[in-house]
């Protein structure tokens, strides 16, 4: 058992209740996360929107010119900054998520640890696509 | 993971159903929470038949004409009877609010009730429940340790290092008017044990109670402590479970809107790094 449930259950720990709401005390973490996750909020309004116009110009053309319109130096840099903002902003709201509802201290690192490898996987593969157009590979 | 579910022994069951007094001809039914750490049972919710003629307008007023009429074993606390102690929080159908300051005909008005109740429960009965997530002591009467815990740990008093003058530390009016709607708290517990991630994780957010408290202090003009004070917020559990829910807001008695002196604490954390 963690060191943290111990002291928190009345059953097999005798602690003052001000020793339990002190806890582990401060981390003196969280300003940062919050503060980035308004900052890619505000980001996601701009860059989504934009990446909506640029599947709506897709709308209708074949593949080869899909792939073209990607390979535009604008357009290859809106979306690798879309893809960044949405892949931080989905891994900070996701960790929120995780530390509200799954307490047990095993099950919490893993889902913390895939919540990270599952955002880097996916913001990897997703520029490594962006680059591999925007530097012309052949299909 | 966050329990959703009651464990077995807190499940409730049917209790025991209370005559009407005798004559009475407006009668309102009451459905009320009640456990006793010492009979081993499981809660039950009994009901009683309150007679309106002979009765307070008030919530508390039928409570105290329950246990002096009808059921003296019912426990429950009350004070001052005008919404100034916070004895009396409770969850009054569906709604946290102080018995004496709801009333009997208000609680029962549709814009009070959640639409979930008025649904499924459209018997006209008033149901009472002790405050919600706290561990109960005996009928509407909860454990509220971690809560004045909790409120003690934001050092809730003037901190300063300059010797006290000889008179007053003094204010300008602008000063003090930056306290209203904060120091009106009666620390009822109400909005703390409506707010879902305090449900979640009580153990280690504050919750809307005490950080209101914490941001009283944080912009009283006459304390020189703030950075401490900050610095003793600055964590992931602490401030930052607070997901404006504004469920705290919505059933504060005192009319206070604790999620907002949360966002000013929050922006206060990003002002001094920027």
């Amino acid at each position: 058992m963690a060191k943290e449930e111990v002291r928190q259950d009345t059953r097999i720990s005798i602690r003052t209740p001000r020793a339990r709401v002190r806890g582990l005390g401060v981390s003196h973490h969280g300003a940062g996360h919050w503060w980035l996750q308004r900052l890619t909020a505000v980001a996601n309004v701009v860059l989504m929107l934009s990446f909506v116009v640029i599947i709506a110009k897709m709308a209708g053309r074949g593949y080869g010119e899909a792939r073209l319109l990607v390979a535009t130096p604008l357009v290859s840099i809106l979306l690798i900054l879309a893809l960044l903002s949405v892949t931080v902003h989905m891994r900070l709201g996701m960790q929120v998520i995780i530390e509200d509802y799954v307490h047990a201290p095993g099950t919490k690192i893993a889902a913390v640890f895939a919540n990270n490898a599952y955002a880097v996987v996916v913001a990897v593969a997703c520029l490594y696509a962006v680059l591999r157009i925007g530097f012309g590979q052949p299909a | 993971m966050a329990q959703f579910n009651l464990p077995k022994n807190s499940q409730i069951t049917p209790g025991k159903a209370w005559p009407a007094p005798p004559g009475a001809r407006n009668l309102q039914t009451f459905k009320i929470y009640r456990w006793n750490p010492d009979d081993g049972a499981n809660p039950r919710i009994d009901t009683y038949q309150v007679d309106r003629e002979d009765c307070g307008p008030m919530v508390l007023d039928a409570l105290l004409w329950i246990k002096n009429k009808v059921d003296s074993t019912l426990v429950f606390r009350r004070s001052c009877r005008e919404g100034i102690c916070g004895s009396c929080a409770m969850n009054i159908e569906g709604q946290n609010a102080l018995a004496c300051t709801m009333g009997i005909d208000e609680c029962k008005s549709p814009d009070n009730a959640l639409p979930v109740l008025t649904r499924k429960d459209k018997d006209g009965a008033i149901r009472i429940y002790p405050l919600p997530h706290m561990p109960v002591l005996k009928d509407l009467v909860p454990d509220l340790t971690n809560f004045y815990a909790q409120h003690a740990a934001i050092e809730p008093w003037l901190q300063t290092e300059t010797p006290a003058p000889e008179k007053e530390w003094r204010q300008t009016p602008e000063d003090r008017s930056r306290l209203d709607g904060l120091y009106e708290c009666i620390l009822c517990a109400c909005c703390t044990t409506s707010c879902p991630s305090y449900w979640w994780n009580g153990d280690k957010f504050l919750g809307p109670a005490a950080l209101l408290q914490a941001y009283r202090w944080l912009i009283d003009s006459r304390d020189e402590n703030t950075g401490h004070r900050l610095d003793g917020l600055h964590d992931p559990f602490r401030l930052y479970r607070c997901h404006t829910i504004m469920n705290c807001a919505n059933t504060c008695p005192k009319s206070l809107n604790p999620a907002k002196a949360i966002a000013e604490i929050k922006k206060m954390m990003v002002e001094r790094t920027l």
